[in-house]
């Protein structure tokens, strides 16, 4: 009986064929955009979370002041000195490397060649933990660390902008605004990060240089520090916040005036947030699915209406109510599946597509594609319920009579 | 066979009842065929879709082989029409778009019957009709004749008991429509009862009895010793 409404159902759909194509174009778009937006959605929350921890997982940031949310900080925010740094360098052996950094954002001349870049002041520690290495010259020396003299290291994007191809450019000055450095090492090219901007357009000068010639305070802002390998990026974390808490005499009563955070704590924000999106895009898709099914339902309806003469005949012959039912609820189940099943091909097509397009991964969730087909199916019954029973309501003598 | 007892058919309620059929007394004996006549409106489709289950009395008894066919519910007349009756109309009722197979299987899916038995049986049934060689035919590519034996193929096919039959030859011309009573003047002589309803004195012709109905009531019932 089922065998022979799921080919009646087929039969009935290949009739009116145009019909039933555009009818399933709702379920299709519904799926297939489902489908798409998951796939995507995680395609991309796996990409972000790929390149974030190649930015260095076992990396952490020390900031004062407390984040109480995202871009939200605490109010009462006191600044680090050398001697945190220093203490912190020196008392804790999970450390690989610890380097203050501070950013500026200045126009740098070289002969008639003005362009803006980022200046970062920093230490060598800072490459350490950022794993990034000269491809020519050397990095800063101690002496001009300690009394901040007047060098500089710079990225591939500075270089490409103020020197001719072929120029020498180690031993190069390059002025800043009221000073100028000499070129003592090249960065190799580190390309774009997770977010887009360019990591290579920057020039890097000796911290204690920064805090004399640009911000002109002796206050740390940031410090990066790489945890080293066989040490819990966790049990790095709490040493380090011991080690604050002390030094900035916190008692226990008193939360925090710093953050220790680590690349997972932004990895697990980005996830949060990419869900999120996730869910809403899908949510949104998920309407359409609703709409492909209300559409399911109107054609249903007139199909029903359409052939009131058949389901006479059909009950003349001996067909029960039941079998009435069945027969337009298989039809729009089929129906609606039929366009689920091609929503799932279109829908891992466009994720395919996607992926090409947008550079993330491929991921294809067989749990979404296996729920958006039973929903696809569930939908069918939902809508088809309504058109099913009022043509087995119908009364045998009215439908045959019915013109 | 069958057992009509003060049969009354009203539709409607209150004032605007209207009596259709009232004290209907008719007995029907297994291979009988039957004639039904009337005027319009004397309640003769109104008898016969009692008689075939489509409509129910609004009281009386009908009685087939003892069982009491006026009380039993939707479901019960289905499987009752699917397993005892067989209908031809005049309109033929053919489903649209559907090879003459198709449309004779019907009957045979609905009793559950495997893909190739239901295949067989209604080829044989198109066979019995002459129509063999149009079993992959759909009705808009078939004569009114040939439309109306494949409903009498759809209405055989199951072998019911008793043969309901709308006006058959409503819609055919003389020749086709004697070509049509011959066939089921056949079938009639190998056991199955024909209740017919029809205006054409000839076409009752064919029938062993033929029962006049006047304003829904039996006017008179003429037997036809053959």
């Amino acid at each position: 009986m089922l065998r022979n409404a799921f080919f009646q159902a087929l039969r009935e759909i290949r009739r009116n064929l145009m019909r039933s194509l555009l009818t399933a174009i709702g379920i299709v778009i519904g799926i297939a955009s489902v489908i798409a937006m998951v796939n995507i959605g995680k395609g991309a929350s796996k990409s972000i979370t790929q390149s974030v921890e190649k930015l260095g997982s076992n990396t952490l940031y020390i900031m004062p002041g407390q984040q109480r949310g995202p871009g939200n900080r605490g109010a009462i925010e006191i600044p680090f000195k050398k001697k945190d740094l220093e203490t912190l360098r020196s008392s804790l052996y999970a450390l690989e490397a610890i380097s203050p950094v501070e950013n500026a954002s200045m126009t740098i001349i070289y002969k008639d060649q003005n362009y803006r870049t980022n200046i970062r002041g920093v230490e060598n520690d800072y490459l350490v933990a950022q794993n990034w290495n000269l491809q020519e010259g050397r990095a800063f020396d101690k002496s001009e660390l300690r009394t901040g003299q007047n060098v500089c290291i710079v990225g591939q994007t500075v270089i490409k902008t103020l020197f001719a191809p072929s120029e020498l450019i180690l031993g190069k000055r390059i002025r800043l605004k009221n000073f100028s450095c000499e070129v003592i090492g090249i960065l190799e090219a580190k390309g774009a990060n997770t977010f887009g901007s360019d990591q290579d357009d920057i020039l890097l000068v000796p911290f204690s240089l920064f805090q004399r010639r640009i911000s002109g305070s002796d206050n740390i802002h940031l410090m990066i520090a790489a945890v080293k390998e066989n040490i819990p990026l966790v049990e790095a974390k709490v040493q380090i916040e011991r080690l604050l808490r002390e030094r900035r005499r916190i008692d226990s009563a008193n939360e925090d005036n710093f953050s220790v955070r680590s690349m997972t704590a932004l990895i697990d924000t980005i996830s949060e947030v990419t869900t999120i999106l996730t869910i809403m895009l899908g949510a949104v898709a998920a309407i359409s699915l609703v709409v492909g099914g209300i559409g399911i339902m109107n054609i249903m309806l007139v199909s029903v209406t359409e052939r009131t003469r058949e389901i006479g005949i059909r009950m003349a012959v001996g067909a029960m109510a039941k079998d009435i039912l069945i027969q337009f609820l298989i039809e729009s189940i089929v129906l609606s599946g039929l366009g689920g099943i091609v929503g799932v091909v279109l829908g891992v097509a466009i994720s395919f597509g996607a992926t090409l397009w947008l550079d993330i991964a491929l991921v294809i969730d067989p749990a979404i594609t296996m729920i958006a087909l039973l929903f696809s199916m569930l939908i069918g019954i939902v809508f088809g319920i309504i058109p099913a029973r009022k043509a087995a309501n119908m009364n045998p003598i009215d439908a045959l009579r019915y013109e | 066979m069958i057992l009509l007892e003060n049969i009354e058919k009203t539709y409607g309620a209150g004032e605007t009842a209207t009596t259709v059929l009232q004290g209907i007394n008719l007995k029907i004996e297994e291979g009988e065929f039957v004639a039904i006549m009337g005027p319009s409106g004397s309640g003769k489709s109104t008898l016969l879709n009692i008689l075939g289950t489509l409509d129910v009395p609004s009281r009386g008894k009908y009685l087939f082989l003892d069982t009491e066919v006026g009380t039993l519910s939707q479901d019960q007349r289905a499987l009752f029409r699917r397993h005892i009756l067989g209908f031809i109309f005049q309109g033929y009722n053919l489903l649209k778009k559907t090879t003459s197979l198709e449309n004779v299987e019907i009957p045979l899916i609905y009793q559950g019957l495997g893909v190739k038995t239901c295949k067989m049986m209604a080829y044989e049934a198109l066979k019995k009709v002459g129509l063999e060689d149009r079993i992959f035919y759909e009705p808009g590519q078939l004569s009114g004749g040939q439309q109306q034996r494949v409903a009498i193929a759809r209405a055989m096919v199951a072998h019911p008991k008793v043969l309901i039959a709308d006006e058959p030859t409503g819609n055919l011309d003389t020749k086709r429509g004697h070509e049509i009573m011959e066939l089921i003047a056949t079938f009639n002589k190998q056991g199955i009862t024909v209740i017919m309803v029809t205006h054409e004195e000839d076409i009752a012709a064919y029938a062993s009895r033929t029962i006049y109905l006047r304003d829904g009531m039996i006017e008179k019932e003429v037997n036809r010793a053959s």
